[in-house]
């Protein structure tokens, strides 16, 4: 047996184990020309409006007679020359119509690969697959494959990167997941309500909306303000309801997986060792029920969320199987800045603090709406000590510590010896535990 | 004058606590304040002229503003220049500068992906080259600049020998 769900149609010219994506994926890309159009009419409206009055129903009739087809065409041609091959150590993405591309992708350098359904592609049971290697942008996704075969090709593509031999590779299927944390609806609910975003934003609306009225009478004006702003207030309630919806971690020998979203589902599998750093985040308002919200990064994804909601101890426990051998270090634990840092940033300073174990670099910031960040050592890049004047009258120095994901940890106004310490220890420490950290083949 | 090549290669292997500090040689200097001096200057000439012929000679002293600039930049480029020195220790590389804003930057060579070394055409012209490391963080700034071009291809081969042999992923 060839590698599951291959469809028929590879011809026998091409490279042996080339496929062709979903046959439906000429539909998607049809959108293309009538998306140009829309984009043109909205760019310059006027001009638009005096085209569209000018159309009589045989010009529109011939209009559409050539744009169709031709839309059709090349949602067809980009099809027919989209091909993808899994190879050894490689998934090759060969496309493009007249200017050709092609893209071989690492396996052993995967950070995470997405398996996303838009409620569309939910209806036609196709999928997109998207690798996450650092440099992969949007034109590497895998759009669409048919939902098993998706699954299937992760599947496989896990198993190559693990390591397995490549003759069996596609035979070791699905690797076992265990759910560790479902996120009930009520309690995301309930969570979303008591974030300050939608309230600030409704907030702002309020104010601006009556006072813009008494200014102009105007009602196009108001419509004009209140869209954007009732639209932000939407997007960070409903529209993150929608998407953290039946919110699924889990834990298999592949690594995490996050399954979410109500209507579009997305599952998404970040394998051993990939994540750089864990933030956890705690906004006043959840500070009463003990929730946490628990962020992550990965190097070249763009997702950034490990637990929209859940209670401190079993968020802990969840970071603490994410990052093996790290466990949260407590409230007492951290350490704040010596107290003339008040005079560098005022109030404020008291939200600052710094762990740092065997393992993880931890520092929180933030007074009303705490962020403590984690960084393992063997995840450090580089360390910076960063000292202005003013900080130096003081006394008092930052640490940063630069991730492969592009963000940067830092401890802020450590006493200056302190700082210089840290400096020297913290380079130390991420090259000793560098040493024993697990090889990108996690299963080699 | 103290220049990068007086230290021995040799004795930067051996990891003693304390790092060995080389501070950059004088070219960068040089070619840092001929740039002022020659903007400024340009600079100092309009501010005589332009008011001096228009409005009247006593209105020439305008360009007592630029020249003090002039004299001031002098001093602070060489403080500045100064406060760059870096030192290959056995597994990482140092790079310290800045005077009011301090920084000091840790990169081990084991995290490394790209060493670079870039020389424009004025530098070139002093006999300069910049050596540049990128690691996988962008955030990772260490550059160093106005280094003697045999400095920067002896630091650029060192520390791509280095970074293959203690190479790790991210």
């Amino acid at each position: 047996m060839t590698a599951p769900g291959v469809h028929e149609d590879v011809r026998g010219r091409r490279p042996a184990g080339e496929r062709r994506l979903h046959p439906v994926t000429p539909l998607r890309r049809a959108w293309a020309p009538v998306a140009v159009l829309i984009g043109w009419a909205l760019h310059d409206p006027d001009q638009a409006q005096r085209q569209l009055t000018r159309l009589t129903p045989a010009t529109l009739l011939i209009g559409l007679a050539v744009l169709l087809p031709a839309a059709a065409l090349y949602g067809f041609l980009t099809w027919w020359f989209t091909h993808f091959a899994v190879t050894d150590s490689e998934l090759r993405i060969r496309t493009g119509l007249l200017f050709r591309r092609t893209a071989h992708i690492r396996l052993e350098r995967i950070q995470a690969i997405d398996v996303t359904q838009p409620l569309l592609a939910r209806v036609a049971g196709v999928a997109k697959l998207k690798l996450d290697v650092i440099g992969t942008d949007k034109k590497d996704e895998l759009a669409f494959l048919g939902a098993d075969e998706a699954r299937a090709l992760r599947a496989e593509l896990l198993a190559r990167a693990a390591g397995f031999a490549p003759e069996t590779a596609h035979e070791v299927g699905e690797a076992p997941s265990r759910q560790m944390l479902r996120v009930p609806p009520g309690v995301l609910a309930v969570a979303l309500v008591l974030t300050g975003a939608t309230w600030g934003w409704l907030v702002v609306a309020a104010v601006a909306l009556p006072l813009l009225w008494t200014a102009t009478h105007s009602l196009w004006t108001v419509l004009a303000a209140a869209v954007p702003l009732l639209g932000a207030a939407g997007a960070s309630s409903v529209g993150r309801f929608v998407t953290e919806y039946d919110w699924t971690v889990g834990e298999s020998p592949d690594g995490l997986r996050i399954d979410h979203g109500l209507l579009d589902r997305a599952h998404e599998t970040v394998p051993p060792g990939r994540v750089q750093t864990v933030r956890v985040v705690e906004p006043l308002l959840w500070r009463r029920r003990g929730w946490v919200r628990v962020e992550l990064d990965v190097a070249g994804s763009s997702n950034s969320l490990l637990l929209p909601v859940a209670p401190r101890e079993i968020a802990e426990s969840v970071v603490a199987r994410v990052l093996p051998g790290v466990s949260v270090p407590p409230r007492e634990a951290l350490v704040r800045p010596p107290r003339r840092a008040r005079w560098c940033v005022p109030l404020w300073w008291r939200g600052y603090g710094l762990a740092v174990t065997d393992a993880v670099f931890a520092a929180r910031h933030g007074l009303l709406r705490r962020s403590l960040a984690l960084v393992p050592h063997a995840k450090v890049q580089s360390v910076r000590l960063v000292q202005g004047p003013w900080q130096r009258a003081r006394g008092v120095a930052d640490v940063h510590v630069d991730t492969g994901a592009n963000k940067s940890v830092t401890a802020r106004l450590r006493d200056a010896g302190e700082a210089a310490d840290l400096l020297r220890a913290q380079a130390e420490r991420s090259r000793t535990s560098r040493r024993d950290a697990r090889p990108d083949r996690w299963m080699a | 004058m103290e220049t990068g090549s007086g230290h021995d290669t040799g004795t930067t292997g051996t990891d003693s606590g304390e790092p060995v500090w080389i501070a950059l040689p004088p070219g960068l200097l040089r070619l840092r304040r001929l740039m002022l001096v020659v903007w400024l200057g340009l600079l100092t000439l309009a501010a005589a002229l332009v008011p001096g012929l228009l409005a009247g000679p006593g209105w020439a002293a305008f360009a007592v503003l630029p020249l003090a600039l002039m004299g001031w930049g002098w001093v602070l480029l060489e403080r500045n220049w100064r406060s760059w020195r870096y030192a290959e220790r056995a597994d990482d590389l140092l790079i310290s500068r800045g005077v009011l804003w301090r920084q000091e930057t840790v990169v081990p060579y084991g995290r490394m992906q790209l060493v670079e070394v870039t020389s424009g055409p004025v530098e070139r012209h002093f006999g300069l080259a910049s050596v540049q490391l990128h690691t996988a963080a962008a955030a990772t700034d260490a550059t160093i600049p106005g280094l003697d071009p045999a400095e920067a291809e002896r630091l650029r081969d060192r520390l791509t020998e280095l970074g293959e042999a203690r190479s790790a992923g991210l």
